[in-house]
């Protein structure tokens, strides 16, 4: 047994030396990439002063949000407010606000039949039916399995592995996947079938696509929003509870008076990421019903791919409008949401 | 220092010679790019061929991109439109990609071979206002027909309707075998706007107006629309292809068909490659002649170009990628072998050998060509037309629409004739 520990001992040495060797290797380069910088950043600073380095910083940032997110919104809004189908804006002839007109040129926004573009409008529809359904299941159920997951129950690493998996996955992944088990021939039809039923062709029914879209993307990214609601279940101080405890509190009253109020700006999060995801959808939907049967399923987005990219007539203006009215929406649905989460905090 | 010096030179003078050696072998070497979607074996036929024509040219090199049809359809405007687009592709939407194509005329050692054997087909290519322009061949011509599974009407004992059958005799029929051996599809159509028109243009529609202008919505397309209506309606179609997805998407009815679901399969000659390995032995499946209505009994055309781009750097070698492509030799081999109805009038004239066809494939050739002989006029001028894919995918997406009970037909026709005049003029803009 001596002779045993005798071994392992200076080996953990060794083993703790070479770690420290490889770390000194691996930080060498930035070290000196450090030192390359400071000259020119000390003359900077001597230039402009210590106050305003912050912006020298952010420097970085702003150009590639520039480039990135910036520019292709300044070149969508120039797209908006041109028309025919050249690629390149000095080819497109001004059409002002043609494009938004067109669009909006609707006997009544609650029929999208009485819409000149009806597909548009039956995508908003859609899209506002298949947010608040997925919104309000994706919150309610993260909220469920994240108090579940908080709990000291039985193999709770193992599960919340599980709820976070689907979010690994690529969302066309996740799509086929659906779709082997839901078409005709697919799994749940064979379960169906085993019982004694019938076989449900679930795409051709509108109200079943829309079920399954709301049920696939919730199933999808529910583990990213349980893992942000756990973190903040993580955070409230055990002392609450354990006075809550003392004071014999029902459960009920201690999750709406302790846990829920201070787990709120994690729902705010929540609530804002899911909603403008939803606002966003495509890809998933898309693979799994193609926005259809009809237009049952179809969402701003793919609507605006099909718009621009996939119709024979790459109507870019149109899709590049309704883009922009997309953007204004889920811009003012972030001020509200972020409003509401600040009147919460005062 | 001096060292580091020494070392850079050395490499400086490494590379310089690299480069004064590998220079003029590199200069030599025309690199061209050719975008290419198969539906059955032709891409590999065209590899081949393109490897022999290296042999032949070494100063000529084609880089074959194997790509999905939808890429075909969506990306490669895209690139076109960007100047990015490749050397040389095959595409479909022969007349919305006219614009970008490459007039080899100038270019060709005899024009005259092409006039003589591509003529009808060139004006689906030409760019307006370019009545003389040879952009391209056609890599195959294709016809819309049926095919039928005839092991389910031999299963059901039903008599298959004879040729000169109407829709609504196939359309009973097929519901009968498709009851008696609890088939899912008895008729399948291809959700596809071309394909509709094969049943449009036998049910008498006009497309064009008086004036020359689309006129899409008329009394023959009233008829056909209808006919899909209440095959839906009746069982006689599935709504799983047209019902189930929105706007221009295509839904073929392959798989189904290769298993044995689907009694009567609208598509077209296309398949014949593909059915005649997937299906094999496993059912016995043949080609039928397109049902008659009160139009008559014409299919419609199609298929696919091999056509040059204005975009290439090296127009010189593109056309004689192209020219080699076309000879007679290796275009009767590569339909041979590809399974494609000829789209090259002297060789569909003396007629192609498929010796590598099952003997389904070949009688299912034999129909196909038969078909392509009849085709009407109205077919041919519908298929040629610029903005034909404009009228198919305002059909496909409008009765789409209707069948899956989402609008009525009526409502469709409107829709549909304000979504043409809207697309066209949107492509009109300048």
């Amino acid at each position: 047994m001596s002779d045993t520990s005798s071994v392992s001992r200076p080996e953990r040495g060794r083993g703790i030396g070479t770690l420290a060797e490889l770390r000194s290797i691996v930080t060498l380069p930035v070290e000196l990439g450090m030192r390359l910088f400071d000259p020119p950043m000390r003359w900077v600073q001597r230039m402009i002063g210590a106050r305003r380095m912050a912006y020298v910083f952010l420097l970085p940032n702003f150009v590639f949000f520039g480039l990135f997110v910036f520019l292709p919104i300044g070149i969508n809004i120039v797209f908006s407010v041109t028309g025919g189908t050249a690629l390149f804006p000095s080819q497109r002839p001004y059409v002002g606000s043609d494009q938004f007109a067109y669009l909006f040129d609707c006997g009544s926004y609650l029929d999208p039949a009485t819409c000149r573009e009806d597909h548009f409008w039956r995508a908003v529809a859609n899209t506002v039916k298949f947010v608040v359904l997925q919104v309000t299941a994706m919150v309610l159920l993260s909220l469920v399995t994240a108090l579940v997951l908080n709990m000291r129950i039985r193999g709770r690493g193992f599960f919340r592995a599980v709820y976070f998996f689907p979010v690994l996955l690529s969302p066309v992944v996740v799509a086929l996947i659906w779709k082997w088990i839901l078409q005709r021939d697919g799994l749940l039809n064979a379960a169906i079938t085993t019982l004694g039923g019938q076989k449900i062709i679930f795409f051709v029914d509108p109200s079943w696509a829309m079920f399954w879209a709301v049920f696939v993307s919730v199933w999808a990214h529910m583990g990213f929003y349980t893992l942000i609601l756990l973190a903040g279940l993580q955070a409230i101080p055990a002392d609450l509870y354990e006075a809550a405890e003392m004071d014999a509190t029902p459960r009920w009253r201690v999750l709406t008076h302790i846990t829920l109020p201070l787990l709120w700006p994690n729902m705010i999060v929540v609530i804002v990421l899911a909603l403008i995801k939803g606002a966003q959808t495509f890809d998933e939907v898309f693979v799994l019903t193609g926005g259809g049967p009809g237009t049952a399923t179809l969402m701003v987005v793919q609507y605006i791919y099909e718009t621009g990219f996939s119709s024979q007539v790459q109507n870019f203006g149109l899709a590049a409008a309704a883009s922009v009215v997309l953007g204004i929406v889920l811009f003012v649905l972030t001020l509200l949401q972020f409003a509401a989460a600040r009147r919460k905090e005062i | 220092m001096r060292t580091v010096t020494s070392l850079i030179a050395a490499l400086a003078v490494s590379l310089l010679s690299a480069t004064a050696f590998s220079g003029p072998a590199a200069a030599e070497t025309t690199t061209l790019r050719m975008a290419w979607y198969s539906d059955g074996n032709e891409g590999e036929v065209m590899a081949d061929l393109l490897r022999r024509f290296h042999e032949q040219n070494k100063d000529i090199d084609v880089v074959l991109d194997q790509v999905p049809y939808k890429a075909i359809n969506e990306n490669l405007p895209m690139q076109l439109a960007s100047g990015q687009g490749p050397d040389i592709a095959r595409v479909v939407d022969m007349g919305g990609l006219s614009r970008y194509a490459l007039d080899l005329r100038p270019l060709l050692k005899d024009p005259s071979y092409w006039e003589t054997n591509f003529g009808p087909f060139l004006e689906w290519m030409r760019p307006p206002g370019a009545p003389q322009a040879i952009p391209g061949f056609m890599t195959q011509l294709t016809v819309t027909g049926p095919f039928v599974n005839k092991t389910l009407f031999e299963q059901a004992g039903v008599a298959m309707p004879g040729e000169k059958a109407t829709w609504e005799d196939w359309a009973k029929a097929a519901k009968d075998v498709a009851s008696k051996v609890q088939a899912p599809f008895p008729l399948a159509l291809d959700r596809s706007g071309h394909r509709f028109y094969a049943l449009a243009v036998s049910q008498g529609t006009q497309v064009f107006g008086a004036n020359g202008e689309p006129d899409v919505v008329d009394e023959g397309f009233k008829r056909a629309a209808q006919l899909v209506y209440d095959w839906h309606k009746s069982g006689v179609m599935s709504k799983e292809l047209w019902g189930s997805v929105s706007g221009t998407a295509y839904r073929g009815a392959n798989d189904e068909f290769k298993n044995a679901q689907v009694v009567m399969y609208l598509s077209g000659s296309w398949q014949i490659a593909q059915f005649a390995k997937t299906v094999d032995n496993a059912f016995d499946w043949v080609a039928v002649p397109n049902p008659c209505g009160t139009g008559g009994c014409s299919s419609m055309p199609g298929g696919a170009g091999l056509v040059a781009f204005k975009t290439t750097q090296h127009p010189k070698e593109v056309a004689r990628v192209m020219e080699y492509l076309a000879s007679e030799p290796v275009l009767a081999e590569f339909y041979s072998r590809s399974l494609f109805v000829p789209g090259h009038l002297g060789l569909a004239k003396k007629g192609i050998d498929y010796p590598t066809a099952s003997p389904e494939a070949a009688a299912a050739l034999k129909v196909f060509t038969a078909s392509a002989a009849a085709l009407s006029p109205i077919a041919y001028r519908t298929q040629g037309y610029g903005n034909s894919r404009i009228i198919f995918n305002a059909v496909i997406s409008r009765l789409g629409q209707a069948v899956s009970g989402e609008t009525t037909l009526e409502d469709a026709y409107k829709r549909i004739t304000a979504d043409v005049a809207q697309q066209i003029a949107e492509r009109n803009k300048k």
